[in-house]
């Protein structure tokens, strides 16, 4: 298959690049991993978006950049296709190769190769995890994964759930779930909003997040849900399944007190803000850096470039700041695109200029909640020595520890001694945990760069890998090293 | 209602939900043991990120529920450790 452009993801960011692509005149390609548009923001129902009007915001704003896919779809401009994951892409000087397969059942698994002129990854981003005594037990789940099975399955998990970890997104998942008949008995934030008031330029220039807040604080009070600030869960209970959670306040120095206090509970939904999914671009090469608040952010210019030729970013994977920052950064990089298939010069027109302003505004809001929100530094203070820190290899703290004895120093060396990200979710889960306690003995600076430099981002039944021909028929870029075939071939 | 087939039993779902939201419609919480500690889990993060809910479908292990959209004919079965070969 051909394009011009592939754009990678059909959340806000994609979507937004995509519509405005498909208009300026290019042909476009949108490889996607859900099943409907919308990313992890506008997950929905088969039935519709509208079905959930009370759990979204921004539905008219999807709507239209719904109608505007269809209409250039159905104009022969732009091919959508859902159910796909890219594992794989390489750059060149004059295009790019995208590999993705369609998933489904295992007999519907198939491969597919786009190349294209131009590609924006707009891959976006997931719940960042730290680990604590429990955390493993069947009953706990993410935040964004009890919001995915309200939003995308009619599901809210339960009966009593509590919603912890910090950040602003904990309320529309406490509230989402009590509007579905959960009994939400507590949330509890990590932080304190009140340190938005060391923000007050941020807080100025958007007043609709004040806005967004106070209505998720007055629906909490309609469901009498407690908000519990400056507030963790220190240890999950139970016997093969989750039964009740302990909590301790942190005081002003973010130390965890000593008093505990046990609520029973059948769900914590749990996070700790964002991480995002920056495998692609890292594989295509782009340079990428470790953002102060903990997140691996792809290095892109005033046009969403990479400093991969041919390759744009935009969203969550730039530095997460949600989902209208992430239109916005899409808008530029269609913008970017359309001049660079027509050898023009970005346009100095005013509505780019109002784009680029609200860009920096809605920047500078999102670096303000990252220190509103940070995760609580003391966090390997609740951890015991058989605390499962990665979950797909059951690595616990006693094997962190142990490889710390043995040398390791940096990501690579952790992962080879200790096996913590060598299962299946490649390190996704316990990357930030696995890479702060090592950063943290070796006084090193935090790197969770080298945990996503994996070639393969998801993975790959090893059939489909030996048997997929390079689009201009040259063996495999240099630059890309396989995972080991039994690490891949485990999901054959 | 349409269902598919969990460890010889017919599980009902709804069109577009996944296995593992079905599977946790019908009451079940887990469907899979790990290779190393043999413990139970089921759905962590629900996007396709943690490889967690893994389950074997139409006899392919390691396949992720949360991803796997239900079908008629679909036929899952609990996961022990790495599943079978």
């Amino acid at each position: 298959m051909r394009a011009d452009v592939v754009v990678v993801g059909a959340g806000p960011a994609g979507l937004a690049a995509a519509a405005e692509l498909a208009e300026g005149g290019a042909r476009v390609v949108v490889l996607d991993a859900g099943q409907r548009p919308g990313g992890q923001f506008w997950r929905h129902r088969p039935e519709g978006i509208e079905a959930d009007r009370d759990l979204h915001h921004g539905i008219n704003e999807f709507s239209t950049l719904q109608r505007r896919l269809r209409d250039q779809e159905a104009r022969g401009a732009l091919t959508y296709l859902p159910g796909h994951q890219v594992w794989n892409m390489t750059a060149s000087h004059d295009h790019c190769v995208i590999r993705a397969l369609r998933a489904g059942r295992p007999a519907d698994v198939a491969a597919l190769e786009v190349r294209a002129r131009y590609v924006l990854l707009a891959t976006g981003a997931y719940d960042r995890q730290i680990p604590f005594p429990g955390w493993e037990l069947p009953g706990v789940v993410t935040a964004g994964g009890a919001q995915a099975l309200l939003k995308q399955d009619g599901i809210a998990l339960g009966p009593r759930v509590v919603v912890a970890g910090t950040g602003p997104f904990l309320l529309p998942v406490a509230v989402g779930l009590a509007r579905r008949g959960a009994d939400v008995v507590a949330t509890l934030e990590a932080n304190h909003p009140a340190r938005w008031l060391t923000h007050p330029r941020a807080l100025a220039e958007q007043p609709g997040k004040l806005v967004e807040l106070m209505e998720y604080a007055a629906a909490l009070a309609r469901h009498r849900i407690p908000v519990r600030n400056r507030t963790v869960v220190v240890e999950a209970h139970g016997a093969g399944r989750l039964e009740a959670v302990s909590v301790a306040r942190l005081d002003r120095h973010g130390r965890v007190s000593a008093t505990r206090r046990r609520i029973e509970t059948d769900v914590l939904a749990v996070g700790y803000g964002f991480s995002t999914q920056t495998e692609l671009a890292v594989s295509a090469g782009c340079a990428v850096t470790t953002g102060s608040e903990g997140t691996v952010r792809v290095t892109v210019g005033d046009d969403q470039r990479t400093t991969v030729d041919r390759v744009f970013a935009a969203g969550e994977i730039t530095g997460v700041g949600g989902a209208r920052l992430a239109q916005v950064e899409g808008l530029l990089a269609a913008a970017a695109i359309l001049a660079a298939l027509s050898d023009q010069p970005v346009p100095h027109s005013a509505a780019l200029r109002r784009i680029r302003r609200e860009r920096a505004r809605l920047g500078r809001f999102a670096d303000a909640l990252h220190q509103v929100y940070p995760v609580p530094d003391a966090w390997p203070s609740l951890l015991r020595a058989d605390t499962i820190v990665c979950r797909c290899e059951e690595v616990d703290l006693a094997g962190i520890q142990h490889a710390l004895t043995r040398g390791a120093r940096d990501g690579r060396s952790m992962k080879m001694l200790s096996r913590a990200g060598m299962g299946l979710c490649q390190g996704r889960t316990c990357a930030f945990a696995t890479a702060t306690l090592t950063s943290r003995s070796t006084d090193e600076r935090l790197d969770l760069a080298s945990s996503v430099r994996r070639s393969i981002a998801t993975p790959v039944p090893l059939g489909l890998v030996a048997s997929h021909p390079q689009a201009d028929g040259s063996p495999t870029d240099g630059t890309t090293t396989f995972d080991p075939p039994q690490r891949t071939g485990r999901d054959t | 209602m349409s269902t598919f087939e969990f460890d010889g039993n017919e599980v009902p779902f709804r069109e577009g939900q996944t296995v593992a939201g079905a599977l946790i419609a019908a009451g079940r919480r887990t469907w899979r043991t790990t290779p190393r500690g043999g413990r139970s889990r089921g759905v962590f993060c629900g996007i396709g990120v943690c490889f967690d809910c893994l389950i074997e479908a139409d006899g392919v292990s390691n396949q992720r529920a949360c991803l796997l959209v239900a079908t008629e004919s679909l036929v899952v079965r609990t996961q022990a450790g790495v599943g079978r070969p």
